[in-house]
């Protein structure tokens, strides 16, 4: 597709949209799916036939609104109500009242305040277009990145702009995107490859399957101009086999794209050439480490291998290999369009942009929110999320699923950024985030995670695999009340020993859950071994089920 | 080996020490007479770093390196050797014992075992993190070798051999974690397996008592890793 099609494209979308009068965005994605959106939708089609209104009222599924506790949401514009949660019973109602005034009983009462502290960049189409319809996507400024990348600039022009911009990968460890993708097309290979991760496995993370069910065209976008900067010519989008609305929704993005010249030979109507295939995961959280994810695109066991080679220079069949996450994705075309510059003022002087976070737990609002760097934790928690449910306290924030840390309530005006998560023994992750209140048991937190590690974990490297069962034991014995100070001091240990000797990442931050709350929640620890109670009320002790000692 | 290699200079444990750039810090500790303590590597074999008891500190970084896999570069400074070294490789021992049912006195590979030698050569005494002992099967159904998965300790050897060696790739690896087994085809019986080619190179390889040959007594059973090395070499054409 040439440019001046691209260009018609659009007019002819937006002719269309101007015969609509109202337009009833409904909520697509699996949460809302999850409540039956869909029937709500074929209702709302249906109401709008029979009242004759479809002429003037266009019904459209979309993607996620980020309320996802207030779902199924529907959004009517112009005027921007929402309205949720909304079962088929309140159709005809809500048609009938498109002329006149907002029904107030079904008002989302979280929206406004939810949205008015959000900075929304990788989340500027999501819950506004339809992420099956291209026409959409193109119609709100999508592909312009890619056309202009490939008719205005050349590859290290694009690159100059990712790097100003300062972005850094999402996808947890922070590395500077443009840093890698230098590094790439410098390489002398002629053969390369762009991957995206989109393995998201941490527990309580949802932010990249909603970027891939709401707006998938976004990351191929964001795929194709950096493969254009890396010059490579086929890319692989690894996703988790648990997410089939939207492998279902890429891979008909893939097919539309090819069809308008988008993907494939000949892209926008010059000589480059870049085609997608989509792998899928078979749900193994260590897959999202990008050498076990290459092993496992490779047809072989997901396996980490010792890095360096990094994937940078010896990657998939050996060839220099771009793997960058979907959120680092989704943010390429707002930077190539608005250029690096713009992307930098966002943020602060380290991390630069916004950030997802899928925000759940004891926590009044949960759902998907995007956020710029340097906000506070208590903003998250308090104003956007609302606060803690029926007046309880907060106690601690998760941040990083599996290999992140909790942080206490001394901390929560701390700016959100890699580095001051770091430093209080957390990381930013790829953007989970579970608030906590004073009904959860600190020790019952760790020993979940360890759970999860020791049955995610690959068993290639011994520390990992033989250390974080034995954690998971020591855990279980002081939940039990059958700990003792040796315990406390076994798994400090067994943590010094998996961060300095594991083979990866998930080796390396295992012991983060058990760090975190050994350093701010001993006490916790304390009372389970030495008074043999639970203070949150969660462990065998609590309901007088002891079963060590 | 590359021909155009590099030769670099850096010091290891205090002393300066020359090196081809694509020699790994094992390889040129083992050339130098410095002891180096692993399981999963072995020469003629492609490297894993699974094992992690080969972990060397660099001066300029505080992150451990596994010698296997590291190559030597120039000016760098390796202490092949540490009390911190030598604590973590006694703990890594002892996961290893409490792992599986390791117990030396009614095992074939007693007094020939690399990993009771190493526990004797690092000053191992006891184990103190809990035992696992889980219940593990052992597979004798082959004619001539025995698979005892209570010995294992996951190093790979016997799956890296049969593939990269002897080009099989009857021995693999099924599911994860704790629960990682080695396993002959698509996990059924050795004895029905039909890719086996009873070279025997895998019960040659194993460092513990996990592969053993039937029919012979414990003393009669002579590890032969030398052979390897020699093979790999032959195949590439070069004496």
């Amino acid at each position: 597709m040439h440019p001046d099609e691209l260009l018609d494209l659009i007019d002819k979308e937006n002719e269309a949209r101007s015969r609509w009068k109202h337009t009833i965005h409904i909520c697509t994605a699996a949460g809302c799916l999850s409540c039956r959106s869909d029937a709500l939708k074929e209702a709302f089609d249906k109401e709008v036939a029979a009242k004759g209104l479809a002429e003037v009222c266009a019904v459209k599924g979309v993607g996620c609104m980020g309320t996802c506790n207030a779902g199924p949401m529907v959004r009517i514009e112009p005027g921007g109500i929402h309205y949720g949660p909304v079962a088929p019973e309140d159709v005809s109602e809500i048609v009938m009242s498109l002329d006149g005034d907002p029904i107030s009983r079904l008002l989302c009462k979280e929206s406004a305040v939810f949205s008015s502290r959000q900075h929304k960049i990788v989340l500027e189409n999501s819950g506004i277009v339809d992420p099956e319809r291209i026409e959409d996507y193109i119609a709100s400024g999508g592909y312009t990145a890619l056309s202009t990348a490939l008719a205005t600039m050349s590859p290290s022009d694009v690159i100059a702009h990712v790097v100003q911009s300062g972005l850094r990968g999402r996808g947890g460890a922070g590395y500077p995107t443009g840093l890698k993708w230098t590094t790439v097309a410098k390489t002398g290979s002629r053969r390369k490859y762009v991957v995206c991760n989109a393995d998201e496995g941490d527990p309580g993370a949802f932010m990249d399957r909603s970027v891939l069910e709401s707006d998938p065209h976004r990351v191929l976008e964001g795929m194709a101009i950096a493969a254009y900067a890396v010059s490579a010519f086929h890319g692989y989008l690894y996703v988790r086999a648990e997410y089939p609305l939207a492998i279902k929704r890429l891979a008909k993005a893939i097919r539309d794209a090819e069809r308008h010249g988008l993907l494939g030979n000949n892209i926008c109507g010059t000589t480059f050439k870049f085609g997608v295939q989509i792998r899928l995961g078979a749900g193994a959280f260590v897959c999202g480490e990008e050498t076990s994810l290459i092993s496992s695109i490779e047809g072989n066991r997901g396996a980490p291998r010792p890095r360096p080679p990094y994937p940078a220079e010896y990657g998939l069949w050996g060839h220099p290999t771009l793997i960058n996450n979907v959120e680092t994705f989704a943010n390429i075309p707002p930077i190539i369009r608005n250029g690096g510059a713009w992307f930098a003022k966002t943020g602060t002087e380290k991390s630069k942009g916004t950030k997802v976070f899928a925000i759940a737990g004891r926590v009044n609002n949960t759902g998907l929110i995007e956020v710029p760097f340097g906000i506070t934790l208590r903003e998250i928690v308090f104003d956007i999320g609302g606060g803690i449910p029926e007046g309880r306290n907060f106690k601690a924030v998760q941040t990083g699923g599996p290999s992140g840390g909790c942080i206490p309530a001394e901390f929560l005006d701390m700016p959100v950024d890699y580095e001051s998560l770091a430093s209080v023994g957390s990381i930013l992750g790829s953007g989970g985030l579970i608030v906590m209140d004073d009904t959860s048991c600190m020790v019952d937190v760790a020993k979940y995670f360890m759970e999860f590690s020791r049955s995610e974990s690959c068993g290639k490297c011994l520390p990992c695999r033989t250390g974080t069962p034995q954690m998971y034991h020591i855990l279980g014995r002081i939940s039990e009340g059958g700990g003792t100070r040796y315990d406390v001091q076994l798994l400090e240990e067994l943590c010094d020993l998996l961060k300095n000797t594991s083979l990866c990442g998930l080796g390396l931050s295992a012991p983060n859950p058990v760090v975190s709350t050994l350093r701010y929640f001993k006490d916790e620890y304390e009372a389970h071994i030495l008074d043999k109670t639970c203070p949150a009320g969660v462990c065998a002790m609590a309901s007088g089920r002891m079963v060590r000692q | 080996m590359n021909e155009s290699a590099r030769i670099v200079t850096f010091k290891m444990d205090g002393r300066e020490i020359g090196a081809r750039e694509d020699e790994t810090i094992l390889q040129v500790a083992t050339d130098n007479g410095i002891f180096i303590p692993t399981l999963c590597y072995l020469e003629g074999l492609s490297a894993m770093g699974g094992c992690r008891l080969c972990m060397v500190e660099v001066k300029e970084t505080s992150k451990l390196v596994p010698s296997c896999v590291t190559y030597a570069r120039e000016g760098m400074e390796v202490i092949t050797n540490s009390e911190r070294l030598a604590k973590y490789r006694i703990m890594l021992l002892e996961l290893f014992f409490a792992e599986r049912n390791h117990i030396c006195a009614i095992c074939v590979a007693n007094g020939r075992c690399e990993l009771q030698n190493l526990t004797v050569n690092l000053g191992m005494t006891h184990v103190h993190f809990p035992y696992f002992y889980p219940r593990v099967p052992v597979d004798a159904s082959h004619e001539r070798f025995v698979l005892d998965h209570n010995r294992c300790i996951l190093c790979t050897r016997c799956v890296r051999v049969c593939a990269e060696i002897e080009g099989a790739h009857t021995l693999d690896v099924m599911t994860r974690g704790m629960d990682s087994r080695i396993i002959t085809d698509l996990n059924q019986a050795w004895g029905s397996s039909v890719t086996c080619t009873r070279c025997g190179k895998c019960v040659n390889v194993c460092p513990t008592g996990a592969l053993s040959e039937k029919g012979k007594a414990v003393a009669d059973i002579a590890v032969k890793k030398q052979f390897l090395p020699y093979l790999t070499r032959m195949r590439r054409g070069k004496q």
